[in-house]
């Protein structure tokens, strides 16, 4: 029996999950994928946004400021790559640069340091390729990006070196109250019992809570479609463009990644499935937008195209408090935009003001906040590197060309928490497979990896667990 | 009765037309003499030179090929025989893995294994 | 630090005849550098005949070919360095590479660039749908059945009529499958007639032109996928589609120069063949750093590679030797039915005939080929039909490009 369960494998579930590993609890994350961070948390915008465009007095606006404050140390704690590139909210034409007055009036009132608006001059210093039609901006130096999958992964994986336990595949289709605890079945009926639940399903929290029995849950979904351009085009923008916002949402931005790729997007249209498609209408969406939002888009260097669903709560506000109706569940839901930057605040306030009420928290004496450093290979210096290909030459074996990834780091996410056990695992963990071939070379070397460290055969490999098999069978 | 082909003998790929007249066939269309052939054999009997894998017993993958054109209807036919293959390493580039294996061509290594 | 005279960084097709060339004219201490475990390169898993017939008269299959070349090499005891990545060089011709050893640096008098080309993905394109399992690029699903002996799907759908394309539409066939269609974007073929004829008609595959894949279902694994008409500027028409349920998607969408090394170096690169801008010895804008093979450009046929790459072996031994360091430039210009020329600069000191190889942007009939400069034509041919998909070559002698003063056009005319 484990104190608390938090169910759901994204940025929020895996950041409260850490959040509790610093108390001497027994904990674990049930997700129903077969790797962590397959829903929202791996397809979305990548922002720290500064927190000038959530409402004031709501939860979003709170969160978003406490947050934004958090994210370097936490980034830099859980060794992840974080830049305070800032961002910029472009007006152009005078309805938007009014807007702008209220969007900079708005963030003063919601605390946002180092705010202001700049002129079409500095503006186009800052940006030479912004669009000659720019107007003015709303310049957030405190706005930063980081990449949401390796913060999720980072968050889980340091977690599961502090104790937790993650099951994957479980996908929960019912709950039982016992006396003091929640027997949650999984649709293969696997029964994990716990104290306390959270329920972070982002888009199926609905569905989950009602499993408990808590049927106050609203969560609709939103499709936002994403187009990234190659690294080749870093630099391009250096800080994050947005248009200035309208009723329906921030909309469109161009943004680079910590990656050094450009990432344009996202599209917003609602939705009621689960169903990530691109659509030839939304992609041509994005460029139509980001041709008037900048001028030489090099929409020729586009790698790939993806989108991601956003769950939010019909509230519009996000839910985070334990429910009303069912005792002992408690509901992080709807956390749409900006939740990326909230997750640090939000876990902090979800463990400290939430289950403190109901459980006696202790602290953890033995809990590290680090995750082993040197994850990124490629960008050590020639020394490092050599004194750890010379302790293990898979290091010196560069298997993705495009990212440089290495066999070494391929082996380590197969070894380490939270361990990789398909090929888009693989990808989110190391960028083998994100560069400009998409995996085309290094697929195939990938699949071997695997096959060799987890003793499966090549054809039982998965690109996403279940049914998504990237081999028939051998030939004859 | 008339019919063009695109000859598979080397990459200029020409349309060859070949007419029955009376007992003569009449080809047209050829750079070389080679496209003659090829129309002659297609109109007759098509051949193709077939390549292909077999297995190795250390695992491996070993590419070969027929040394001469086999009948192209049996293509399938060669490839349910070489399915049931399995040689063992080494084996030389040009090495005859089955001597006479369809239609008079042998089947033939095209890469050293180790 | 190690040091060479030349170090050739790619050892496929055009590594292996520069540093055999090189060798032959007098360059005797080479390395060539090569990222995976055997020489070779993407011969290796071409295991269909055709290749070598310019070169050799006679059809040889991609390891075979590559054999002739990797023997010769052996036979002049070449270094070569397998398993071994280049991480960057610097115009001053050091080169830093990575291997199970640790990081390792080389200083060479002479480079030759040789790193061939990689495939267009389906992300470059953006084709919509969802992205699940059994989307592969054709050459990875040639790796997956050719090297590792695995079935990539049981019912495919191609999009895109390049060679590898439809090769593995046969290969794929032969092995079990079921190939449902190839849907090609372009009014015509990208690839070799003769490929149409024995991969596509020998087995009745259908060929789509002017489509494309509008859509790709299906959440684990693919499912189906739709293809649609294409108006005159490549939009899919609306309510063309028609679904093929499938599991597999391979594109085969052509080929794109690897130049990630010479991008970061410096080297000035043509936006148009996305290669380096070379002289008729395939020199780039770095003294004594050469270029050839596919990452200079897609050739259609490994025997021109071969030839090409032969010229830049013999040129890295002249310029070790201090020939042709002065350059007397003249630029080489195109007309608008052309998608590229190459070279894109002439060194007139260097004596020679000069063979240029240049591609067509549409399909053109009765087609006249001009060598002009200043509006005098030097020289001219006739061909009945040039396209895309083929790359065409005219030799200019060299005692006329001595005299020329300005600009040489390269130019062609559809009558």
């Amino acid at each position: 029996m484990f104190d608390i369960a938090v169910i759901g494998g994204g940025i929020i579930g895996g950041s409260i999950l850490r959040e509790l590993t610093k108390y001497s609890l027994s904990v674990c994350l049930l997700e129903k994928e077969n790797d962590v961070c397959m829903g929202q948390s791996k397809a979305n915008s990548g922002i720290v946004h500064a927190g000038f465009d959530a409402k004031p007095y709501t939860l979003k606006a709170k969160f978003n400021i406490l947050g934004n404050k958090m994210m370097k140390k936490y980034a830099r704690e859980l060794g992840v790559k974080y830049y305070n590139n800032g961002s910029l909210v472009v007006a152009y034409n005078e309805e938007e640069q009014l807007a702008l007055k209220d969007l900079y009036n708005r963030g003063i009132s919601n605390g946002v340091k180092k705010l202001k608006i700049i002129n079409e001059k500095k503006l186009k210093k800052l940006e030479p390729n912004i669009s000659d039609t720019a107007k003015s901006a709303l310049l957030a130096k405190t706005g930063g990006i980081i990449c949401p999958y390796e913060l999720t992964i980072a968050c889980i994986g340091n977690a599961m070196d502090n104790g937790a336990k993650l099951f994957t595949n479980f996908e929960v289709v019912s709950a039982k109250k016992n006396n003091d605890h929640f027997d949650i079945i999984s649709k293969d009926n696997q029964n994990v019992q716990a104290k306390i639940v959270i329920n972070a399903c982002g888009l199926g929290s609905e569905k989950v809570a009602n499993c408990f029995g808590d049927t106050s849950i609203e969560i609709g979904g939103r499709k936002g479609e994403y187009i990234l351009l190659d690294n080749k085009c870093n630099g391009y923008f250096k800080k994050t463009i947005f248009k200035t916002p309208t009723a329906k949402g921030k909309g469109i931005l161009i943004s680079p990644t910590v990656d050094n790729n450009i990432i344009l997007g996202p599209t917003a249209e609602e939705t009621d499935t689960d169903d990530t498609s691109t659509t030839i209408d939304g992609l041509n969406l994005i460029k139509l937008n980001v041709n008037m939002m900048a001028k030489n888009v090099p929409l020729n260097n586009c790698i790939t195209s993806f989108s991601g669903i956003r769950a939010y709560s019909k509230t519009h506000d996000f839910i985070i408090k334990e429910s009303e109706s069912v005792k002992g569940l408690i509901n992080v839901c709807g956390i749409e935009s900006p939740g990326l930057t909230s997750s640090p605040a939000i876990a902090k306030y979800v463990v400290s003001e939430i289950v403190s009420k109901l459980l006696v928290l202790e602290k953890n004496k033995s809990f590290n906040p680090k995750r082993k450093p040197d994850y990124f290979f490629k960008r050590l210096s020639i020394k490092q590197k050599n004194k750890i290909i010379k302790d293990n030459p898979s290091y010196g074996k560069i298997v993705c060309r495009c990212e440089q990834i290495t066999e070494g780091e391929i082996l380590r996410a197969l070894r380490e928490n939270p361990k990789a056990c398909d090929v888009d695992g693989i990808k989110r963990r190391t960028r083998a497979g994100m560069g400009r071939c998409q995996g085309g070379f290094c697929s195939p070397s990938v699949v071997d990896l695997i096959s060799k460290e987890l003793n499966i055969p090549l054809e039982e490999i998965t690109k996403k667990g279940k049914d998504s098999k990237i081999l028939i069978g051998k030939e004859k | 009765m008339e019919k063009t082909f695109t000859c598979i003998e080397c990459p200029l790929g020409c349309t060859i037309t070949a007419k029955r007249e009376k007992d003569e066939l009449l080809i047209s269309g050829n750079t070389c003499p080679k496209g003659k052939a090829y129309v002659e054999a297609e109109m007759t009997e098509p051949k193709r030179i077939l390549t292909t894998t077999v297995k190795l017993k250390n695992g491996n993958m070993l590419p070969v090929k027929t040394d001469k054109a086999i009948k192209k209807e049996n293509l399938f036919l060669a490839m349910k025989k070489i399915s049931l293959l399995c040689f063992s390493s080494p084996i030389k580039i040009g090495d005859i893995l089955v001597e006479n294996f369809l239609d008079g061509a042998n089947l033939i290594a095209t890469d050293n294994a180790f | 630090m190690i040091k060479y005279d030349l170090v050739i960084i790619g050892g496929g097709p055009a590594g292996l005849a520069s540093a055999i060339s090189a060798y032959d004219s007098g360059t005797k201490n080479i390395l060539i550098i090569e990222r995976e475990d055997k020489l070779g390169g993407i011969l290796k898993q071409c295991i269909h005949n055709g290749f070598g017939l310019t070169r050799f008269k006679e059809s040889l299959t991609g390891p075979e070919y590559a054999y002739r070349f990797i023997k010769e090499v052996e036979k002049r005891k070449i270094d070569y360095k397998l398993n071994t990545t280049v991480l960057s060089l610097t115009k001053s011709k050091t080169i830093t590479a990575i291997n199970g050893d640790g990081i390792v640096k080389i200083k060479a008098k002479a480079i030759i660039i040789s790193t061939g080309a990689r495939e267009r993905s389906r992300g470059a394109l953006n084709i919509a749908g969802s992205r699940p399992a059994g989307i592969f690029s054709a050459g990875t699903a040639q790796k997956f059945a050719n090297i590792k002996g695995y079935l990539v799907g049981k019912k495919v759908v191609i999009l895109g009529s390049g060679d590898i394309g439809l090769i593995m539409a046969r290969r794929l066939t032969l092995e079990g499958a079921s190939v449902l269609a190839v849907a090609e974007i372009m009014p015509y073929s990208s690839g070799l007639k003769r490929n149409i004829a024995q991969c596509l008609n020998d087995f009745n595959i259908p060929l789509y032109l002017n489509h494309t894949i509008s859509k790709i279902e299906g959440k684990d694994r693919v499912t189906a996928v739709e293809i649609s008409q294409v108006d005159s500027n490549k939009n899919v028409i609306k309510d063309t589609a028609i679904k093929i349920p499938c599991d597999t998607v391979l594109f085969s969408v052509g080929l794109i120069p690897e130049n990630e090394l010479l991008d970061k170096t410096g080297i000035e690169m043509s936006p148009k063949t996305k290669g380096a801008i070379v002289f008729q010895n395939r020199e780039t804008s770095v003294d004594g750093i050469f270029a050839c093979g596919n990452c200079l450009q897609i050739h259609d046929l490994v025997d021109f590679v071969s030839e090409e790459s032969e010229l830049a072996g013999i040129s890295a031994t002249d310029y070790i030797n201090n020939k042709h360091k002065e350059k007397d430039v003249i630029e080489v210009a195109q007309n608008e039915n052309l998608a590229y020329v190459l070279p894109q600069k002439i060194n007139k000191n260097i004596k020679g005939d000069i063979k240029f190889y240049f591609r067509v942007k549409n399909e053109f009939r009765n087609c006249l080929i001009e060598a002009s400069s200043n509006g005098v034509v030097y020289f001219s041919k006739k061909k009945p039909v040039c396209t895309p998909g083929e790359m065409e070559s005219i030799t200019l002698p060299f005692d006329k490009i001595a005299n020329l003063v300005d600009k040489i056009k390269i130019s062609l005319y559809a009558k």
